[in-house]
């Protein structure tokens, strides 16, 4: 079993309201050090190993869990916990 | 945070474990004698959920039985899910308010999701369909940070559950008052229309029939939401957070539909939501009401995390799940409709003959209680009541005007204060149009909704001014009745019943039960003059921080019919030309009002006085009036009086003003609170019917098109403003205010 | 003429689709479950607004996986009329049918309010019964209703007359005030407003009537006149 974490974020260069808000906020507590605050998405599955599970997974992002007109993705696998 | 580790019978009692539960000494001994032997972990836990003031009202029982219940349209009054009043055509109206106050103060968003989600369940398990949302907010000062995420939260939470499931929600109020600072108020109501063959009730009839549980599976949410409702707000609220449930209103629009599809089946006997207290609750009340029995096996309930105790299953409040009583050899019939929804239905239990509540886990019985000490039988206390001091001294001031040095900037200034200024920031955040009904949408004295396929439409308000209720219960009580009645009639409705959220103090503090008792008796006598019976309600106790109660403020939800569509009257001016009339004449009563709280920053001296005979001859003129088709607008006089109440008519998108002559003495002519007052305009060709229908209206101007208000005293000029300016002070207070900082 | 409004699980204007059909402008419509669903009889295809799935994901993007959208897909192909509103218009983008995105509103929040939309294009099968350049108003009701797309696709749009509605006052922040927008063969319309919110002036307004009765009417000249 391998955990997959799918990473989902705005495009660079569509506009973030959130992250916006986000950045405002932070500068007003005083941390003026944020220039920048993007939001996205984290996703994690849980997927049974495959020969072709990178491929598979990136399928999954295209058709579904992301959005390729405004976002963009990348992900992670690695081991589930045995728990 | 409670420990959820199980203590024997006998810890119990030795470390008074009880009592972290909620259940006094002498409840716990009251217990014992009916179980005639210790409870154990799992029983005490029932107890304690079902003898909580939120399921059992045992302190405020008393005080609600003086509530006017009956009247030929009634169909059910309160002990239901909710009130049913008839509407003529077959047709019914169901409807009830909630709070949802303490969950709120914690986790804002989800407190008032869940209070939108829960009062809409109590409405559809009645067998209607949910058509409207209302509801009724107290915020502290908005120039308080924490009043302000507060205050933003909770409208998300309303509009994130409301939008999605697909409920309108038409209007409600908002107030803002320092005693809500750190324990608002979020009172939910939902309205819903069904047809008489349909009406559900929640019994578990039928020894042999099966009990169903219906929707997601249980988590640990919300374990002893019920009894955490019903304590003080400890100054370490914030680490009871996972007490807080979480609201899925996708899941409940799938309920919804499945449930109104259920209700035509034949195989449902009876059905309820799990509200507060969760599976006990329901479950236990189902059986009571029906005069039977119930077992259930809580290895067959759905479950959502591992290793759930009977404690942990019987308490939590997940949400969005119901429980049915179905016909034995039927349950597939059912089922197969959840399914349908994509929804889990399971048989959990059974009736019983043996009037008690038997509770199995993993092969054992964990709970075995006499069914009707749970709910019928629950201990009911008459607590002292003492006549507030506060109020002896306020009796004792004389009323007298204020000065106000420039009645064109206090006008201003009202129109400014966030408890009068427009609430558009807030309503537009609402969906109050889906299901295409909305005739009237937020922002009037009343919402109206058109019934489809027929020539009436209903009319729905929220009321109370709790400033009133803390000077004088007794009148304010009498005057939140009214003030709701007068909404309803402006909008050319007539009053049809109520429902009460009542929100109070620590009712221990015999001057705080005298709070309740007195405001109880106020309403109560309004309901009876105005002829609005109480057909549901909410208790909601121990609202306050810090040892300070909140203002008493029992909210009234009131809905009314329009017998006919033409009868559907706006707040505000129509038409340049039409005449203005102001009915019932100002004094000097400024206890409570909004000018009091500019000037002052306080409230005291006396409410304003309120006749319920010239209350309800005025409401019965003005309605007979609108029903004759001689008045273009009304709109009921509230906070900060007559000088608010023509510039909010003068508002909108028609360049509409008025010019106004008035005589007396300017600042009681513009913002006494004097009640039983409306302002009404009326084509100049119907002046003579109008005149001798109303006797108490008095003509004081004209509606004008040059979008200038102009108020003159005595011959003299004191307001003469640009309309489009007063509006964009109005309008831009709320935002405004949210904007700046602290 | 026959309608299908599509309901998802969590639809909750498909009620509000199937009375303006049926019971203002009195067509034949039906409530047409997504599951088990067969559309061939259908002449129409409404995909109403609400939150399909929750809205979980991002709006839209699960209905557009639901094999009824196959079907949708084949009806629109025949050229016959697909329209989406506000949740059906996400699940038109999110299909594919229509280009772009639909975006958080600016300023973050649900709104929901009439509003007053140009008609940009008046020769689409949903608007003949307009003029060019007229003001209507209807009723928005969304909480992510900003359009997005590249600058490529958005020339696209405009050379190809595909944008039909733009609002007179952007109340979302959507690219060129975009309310609604039509696919290149001219048979599939997204917006944001309702119209099935606008066909009563008991209700406000009745500017929806006419997107209605323009379908009626194209469809009429087309399918029965030539029959």
């Amino acid at each position: 079993m391998k955990k997959v974490t799918v990473y989902v974020t705005l495009k660079a260069g569509v506009l973030d309201p959130q992250g916006k808000a986000i950045q405002e906020s932070l500068n007003s507590l005083g941390y003026e050090e944020v220039k920048d605050a993007r939001v996205g998405k984290v996703i994690e599955l849980n997927v049974e190993d495959g020969p072709d599970l990178d491929a598979r997974i990136k399928e999954m992002c295209d058709k579904l869990l992301a959005n390729p007109v405004m976002e963009d993705y990348h992900f992670e696998v690695e081991e589930a916990d045995k728990a | 945070m409670l420990q959820t580790r199980e203590w024997s019978p006998e810890q119990i009692e030795e470390k008074k474990i009880y009592q972290e539960m909620g259940l006094s000494d002498q409840e716990y001994d009251m217990i014992k004698n009916i179980l005639k032997r210790r409870p154990n972990f799992t029983e005490t836990g029932i107890f304690s959920v079902m003898w909580s003031e939120h399921c059992s009202y045992k302190t405020s029982k008393p005080l609600l039985k003086k509530f006017p219940t009956k009247a030929p349209n009634v169909l059910q009054g309160p002990g239901e899910g909710a009130g049913v009043i008839d509407i003529g055509d077959n047709q019914a109206v169901v409807f009830k308010v909630e709070s949802h106050n303490h969950p709120s103060a914690v986790e804002p968003y989800q407190g008032a999701a869940t209070g939108v989600g829960g009062i809409i369940r109590d409405i559809f398990s009645m067998g209607a369909r949910p058509i409207v949302s209302m509801n009724s907010l107290r915020f502290g000062n908005l120039n308080n940070e924490r009043t302000k995420y507060l205050f933003t939260e909770v409208v998300n939470g309303i509009a994130g559950y409301g939008n999605c499931v697909g409920v309108p929600t038409v209007g409600g109020e908002v107030q803002f008052d320092d005693s809500y600072e750190e324990n608002p108020l979020v009172n939910a109501m939902s309205i819903g229309l069904i047809h008489h063959d349909d009406i559900q009730k929640g019994l578990a009839k039928g020894i042999g029939n099966t009990i169903l549980y219906a929707g997601p599976p249980t988590g640990r949410d919300g374990i002893h939401g019920a009894t955490f409702a019903s304590d003080d707000l400890g100054e370490d609220a914030a680490k009871d957070r996972p007490s807080v449930q979480v609201g899925d209103p996708f899941m409940e629009k799938l309920i919804i539909e499945a449930c109104l599809e259920v209700i035509h089946s034949d195989a449902l006997v009876g059905m309820q939501d799990m509200g507060a207290a969760g599976l006990t609750s329901s479950a236990s009340e189902m059986a009571s009401k029906a005069g039977t029995g119930l077992e259930m096996n809580l290895d067959q309930v759905p479950q959502r995390e591992l290793n759930m105790t009977a404690y942990e299953m019987m308490l939590s409040e997940s949400q969005e799940r119901m429980l049915l009583c179905v016909k034995r050899g039927r349950e597939q019939e059912i089922i197969d409709i959840f399914e349908k929804y994509g929804l889990n239905a399971v048989p959990v239990g059974e009736v019983i003959e043996e009037k008690v509540f038997r509770i199995k886990h993993l092969g054992e019985v964990v709970a075995d209680i006499p069914v009707d000490s749970l709910a019928d039988d629950a201990p009911v206390f008459h607590m002292p009541s003492t006549e507030a001091k506060y109020f002896q001294d306020f009796q004792k001031m004389e009323n007298t005007v204020p000065e106000v040095a420039d009645h064109k900037d206090m006008l201003k200034q009202l129109l400014q204060q966030p408890t009068i200024a427009s609430k558009e920031w807030v309503y537009d955040q609402y969906d109050s149009m889906v299901q295409t009904n909305t005739v009237v949408a937020p922002g009037s004295d009343a919402a109206v909704i058109r019934i489809k396929g027929h020539d009436k439409a209903l009319a729905i308000t929220t009321d109370c001014n709790s400033r009133y209720i803390y000077l004088d219960p007794e009148t304010g009580g009498k005057i939140a009745v009214a003030e709701a009645a007068r909404n309803i009639v402006c909008s050319g409705a007539k009053p049809l019943g109520l429902t009460d959220g009542l929100n109070f103090g620590n009712p221990s503090n015999p001057e705080i039960f005298w709070q309740m008792e007195k405001s109880v008796e106020g309403m109560s006598a309004a309901c009876t003059a105005l002829e609005t019976p109480v057909i549901s309600g909410n208790v909601s106790l121990y609202n306050q921080s810090k040892g300070k109660s909140i203002f008493p403020t029992p909210v009234v939800g009131m809905v009314g019919l329009h017998e006919s569509l033409e009868h559907i009257t706006p707040s505000f001016f129509q038409q340049a030309g039409d005449l203005v009339y102001v009915i019932g004449e100002a004094d000097a009563e400024f206890g409570g009002s909004e000018l009091q709280n500019v000037l002052q920053g306080k409230y005291e001296g006396k409410a304003p006085f309120i006749d319920l005979d010239v209350e309800a001859r005025r409401q019965k003129q003005l309605l007979e009036a609108i029903k004759a088709g001689v008045v273009v607008s009304a709109h009921d006089l509230a906070e900060g009086g007559l000088g608010v109440a023509l510039a909010e008519s003068t508002f909108g998108e028609k360049g509409l003003g008025a010019k106004v002559e008035l005589t007396g003495e300017a600042t009681v002519e513009l913002f006494s609170e004097t009640q039983s007052r409306f302002i009404v305009t009326v084509k100049p060709e119907h002046k003579e019917k109008f005149e001798s229908t109303v006797e108490d209206a008095s003509a004081i101007g004209m509606v004008t098109n040059n979008q200038t208000l102009q108020v003159l005293v005595n011959g003299a000029e004191v307001v003469n403003e640009n309309v489009e300016e007063l509006e964009k002070l109005w309008k831009g207070a709320i935002p405004c205010l949210l904007k700046s900082k602290a | 003429m026959k309608f299908a409004v599509i309901v998802f699980p969590g639809s909750n204007c498909d009620r509000d689709m199937y009375h303006a059909a049926k019971e203002v402008l009195g067509e034949e419509a039906d409530l047409v479950w997504y599951q088990n669903s067969n559309l061939e009889d259908y002449d129409a295809i409404l995909l109403p607004g609400g939150f399909s799935y929750g809205d979980y994901l991002r709006s839209g993007a699960v209905a557009a996986t639901s094999n009824v959208m196959n079907q949708v897909r084949e009806h629109a192909e025949k050229g016959k009329p697909v329209l989406g509103v506000c949740n059906g218009f996400q699940v038109l983008t999110e299909s594919g049918l229509l280009p772009g995105a639909l975006m958080r509103n600016k300023n973050l929040s649900f709104m929901c309010h009439q509003e007053e939309l140009v008609v940009e294009n008046n020769e689409t099968m949903f608007t003949t019964d307009y003029e060019k350049g007229e003001i209507v108003r209807f009723p928005i009701a969304h909480g992510e209703g900003n359009y997005f797309c590249d600058e490529e696709t958005l020339a696209e749009l405009k050379a190809n007359n595909q944008i039909v509605f733009t609002y007179k006052n952007n109340p979302n922040g959507s690219a060129l005030d975009i309310a609604g927008i039509i696919n290149k063969e001219g048979n599939v319309l997204g917006m944001m407003p309702h119209p099935e919110r606008a066909v009563e002036t008991l209700l406000g307004s009745d500017d929806g009537v006419r997107l209605f009765e323009s379908v009626i009417k194209n469809w009429r000249q087309t399918y029965v006149t030539n029959a």
